[in-house]
């Protein structure tokens, strides 16, 4: 590949003249990031004008009749207590990404420093660490998010530490493997032989080489973490009725599917499966504007035969993984 | 034969990590087994012989010791909603999720495969689009939420589906018991009733179970195929004139093979988590659903159960993929 670049000077200056290009205008060119970012900005910016101004409150009974079809006076209809259930999927969207943000945060802070050391210091520690992580993977992720669920006692914020806690070796994996490819590096090696710290060179040169993958992780993260915790409250594990949260609300609206009244599961399932949609989308345009290595392989893909394969990056090509 | 041993043996401390695990968070994590059991207003010398009965006022490592040889044993702990022991309740409702995830499992690579081949064949093209799109709706899917619309419009509106409760009619009596798996028993025993019937019943859940799996498996044959076609030995097929069918078919399948049949592995102990939501809500009388009947009885203990019984069934899968690793690489054997 780097002969290919050097044989050919005019690409070479058109993958130079691309990395300068800010990551925002990458992103503003890929239209799918677009579309995910239009989805988290509009459940984001209805669970915030909801607090303001709701079109009823979303835990009053009797704001319109029992199991009322959509109209345009209920816009997503009413449910079997004929609460107004648009008004319960914007405040349910408070929920689910507070409950988001809190459980990869959990994730992040854990498993960063987990992958960071691990890949630093290595020996054997370093090996136990990641064996450990190997081992949290071993479980599929809805499974250990119940488990640990119900040792933490069935509720809101038992459940957005289980899922943050199911998240933790995705993170630790990723700053592992960046850490390790790092550490070798010359300018790492400079940093030690002018006698910077352990401390210093992980917190200013590891870390900050290392946050793109680790950004992109969030974006999907996210996703994840908002279906898994969706999925236990719908099995009863997390949030509690009558809380307006959007997996309570699928169970609630369950018995009502076969006689019809499709209304009480269709609006926040759809808001769960485009709010995910749109962390997804969003993790996969990061990951193609923060990734220089794939930015320039695209480049050349442009300009040379286009037999040649696209790699893929192991430690970012997964989605949401889980199935709830 | 060495390479077999040696993969057989380190599966063994991972195996002991998870018993430990799954111990950690049963017994170390804040909440109290007891007063779960017992509930909020228990009296306090109620707790304290719930907890004697249970062993929790034992030390820590007498606990983990009691809980290793009930594991020995085959012991998974006891159902106080069923009055059974987990172990007895898990076996009887055993065939009817291993069948529907077998089920979707095969849903998953009929569909998956063929889907990620074609795209990366026509990469960057039409269908690499559609391929794209349906592996990430499939992947932001809930199933929860897929599942009921399924049951929706599949039978309340259009009346295609059978009422979604459990694996046969009322009406029709199951197959006599060879596997338990409702659709081999129906066809080794000739009984065209029950094949039909039980069929028209698994179908729809394992199509909603399937989605994840298609999704992550035609996404990992692609990167997987568009690895191997970008290799020189795919070029020379080319050049020496086969025909694009045998070059992909026989030269690139066949070298992708072993990263799609991990993938594979890898979604097989996915659709056990995923099985708990499916059979919930299809009402299937397997583990899944079982474990969710607990969850509303607040009866804790088949869920710790199916969580080490997945872990243990990942960490298996995935021996036997290594090992077929071997099969498909002789590099890996000798390595």
């Amino acid at each position: 590949m780097a002969d290919q670049q050097r044989a050919n000077p005019h690409q070479a200056r058109v993958v130079q003249a691309d990395r300068s290009t800010s990551i925002v205008t990458l992103l503003f060119r890929n239209p799918s990031a677009m579309v995910g970012f239009g989805f988290i900005a509009l459940w984001t910016l209805g669970g915030l004008i909801s607090l303001a101004a709701s079109p009823y409150s979303p835990t009053s009974t009797g704001v319109g009749g029992l199991l009322e079809a959509p109209s345009l006076e209920h816009l997503f209809g009413t449910d079997n207590f004929g609460r107004d259930i648009l008004s319960r999927v914007l405040a349910g969207a408070r929920v689910s990404l507070w409950t988001g943000l809190v459980a990869v945060s959990v994730s992040l802070l854990v498993g960063v420093p987990i992958g960071a050391v691990a890949g630093y210091v290595g020996g054997s520690l370093g090996n136990a660490l990641m064996r450990i992580m190997d081992m949290l993977l071993a479980f599929p992720s809805l499974l250990l998010a119940m488990a640990l669920a119900v040792a933490l006692g069935p509720g809101l914020s038992s459940a957005m530490i289980a899922v943050g806690i199911v998240g933790i070796p995705e993170f630790a994996r990723i700053m592992y493997g960046q850490t390790v490819s790092l550490r070798e590096r010359e300018f790492v090696e400079a940093s030690t032989a002018i006698g910077l710290s352990n401390r210093a060179i992980l917190f200013r040169h590891i870390l900050p080489n290392a946050v793109a993958p680790i950004i992109v992780r969030c974006a999907l993260g996210m996703g994840y973490a908002i279906l898994t915790a969706a999925a236990l409250s719908f099995i009863g594990l997390g949030a509690q009725p009558p809380t307006a949260e959007w997996g309570v609300m699928i169970s609630d609206g369950r018995g009502y599917i076969i006689t019809g009244e499709w209304w009480m599961t269709f609006f926040p399932g759809a808001a769960i499966a485009t709010s995910i949609l749109g962390f997804n989308l969003l993790g996969d345009g990061l990951r193609d504007a923060l990734d220089p290595r794939l930015r320039t392989v695209a480049h050349r893909q442009h300009s040379l035969d286009s037999t040649t394969a696209r790699p893929t990056n192991p430690t970012t090509a997964t989605h949401t993984k889980g199935t709830s | 034969m060495p390479f077999v041993f040696q993969r057989v043996f380190s599966m063994i401390p991972t195996l002991a990590g998870v018993v430990v695990g799954i111990f950690l968070i049963t017994r170390v994590l804040p909440g109290d087994p007891a007063r779960t059991l017992a509930g909020e207003q228990a009296a306090p010398s109620i707790l304290a012989k719930l907890r004697e009965h249970m062993g929790l006022d034992k030390p820590l490592w007498q606990q983990f010791v009691d809980y290793t040889a009930g594991l020995f044993r085959g012991d998974l702990g006891y159902a106080w909603h069923t009055g059974h022991p987990v172990a007895e309740d898990f076996a009887t409702r055993f065939p009817a999720t291993v069948e529907l995830g077998i089920a979707a499992l095969f849903i998953g690579v009929i569909a998956g495969i063929p889907l990620g081949v074609l795209s990366a064949v026509k990469h960057g093209r039409f269908i690499d689009h559609v391929t794209r799109v349906i592996s990430l709706v499939g992947a932001s899917m809930p199933l929860f939420w897929l599942g009921l619309l399924v049951i929706w419009l599949c039978y309340s509106q259009l009346g295609w589906a059978p009422a979604p409760v459990g694996r046969l009619g009322d009406d029709v009596q199951p197959p006599t018991h060879i596997t338990g798996l409702y659709l081999l028993d129906s066809i080794l025993t000739g009984d065209t009733m029950a094949l039909g019937n039980s069929f028209a019943h698994l179908i729809w859940p394992a199509l909603v179970l399937s989605v994840g799996a298609i999704a992550m498996i035609s996404r990992m044959t692609r990167s997987a195929m568009l690895e191997v076609l970008g290799q020189d030995y795919i070029r020379t097929a080319h050049a020496k004139g086969l025909s694009p069918t045998t070059v992909v078919s026989v030269h690139a399948l066949k070298n992708a093979a072993p990263a799609i049949t991990t993938i594979v592995g890898l979604e097989l102990g996915q659709l056990l988590g995923g099985a708990v939501i499916t059979e919930t809500i299809f009402s299937w009388p397997g583990i899944g659903g079982y474990v969710t009947k607990s969850i509303d009885a607040t009866d804790y203990a088949p869920v710790q159960a199916i969580t080490l019984l997945a872990a243990v069934i990942y960490l298996v899968v995935n021996l036997l993929v290594d090992l077929s690793q071997g099969m498909f690489d002789p590099r890996v054997r000798h390595g």
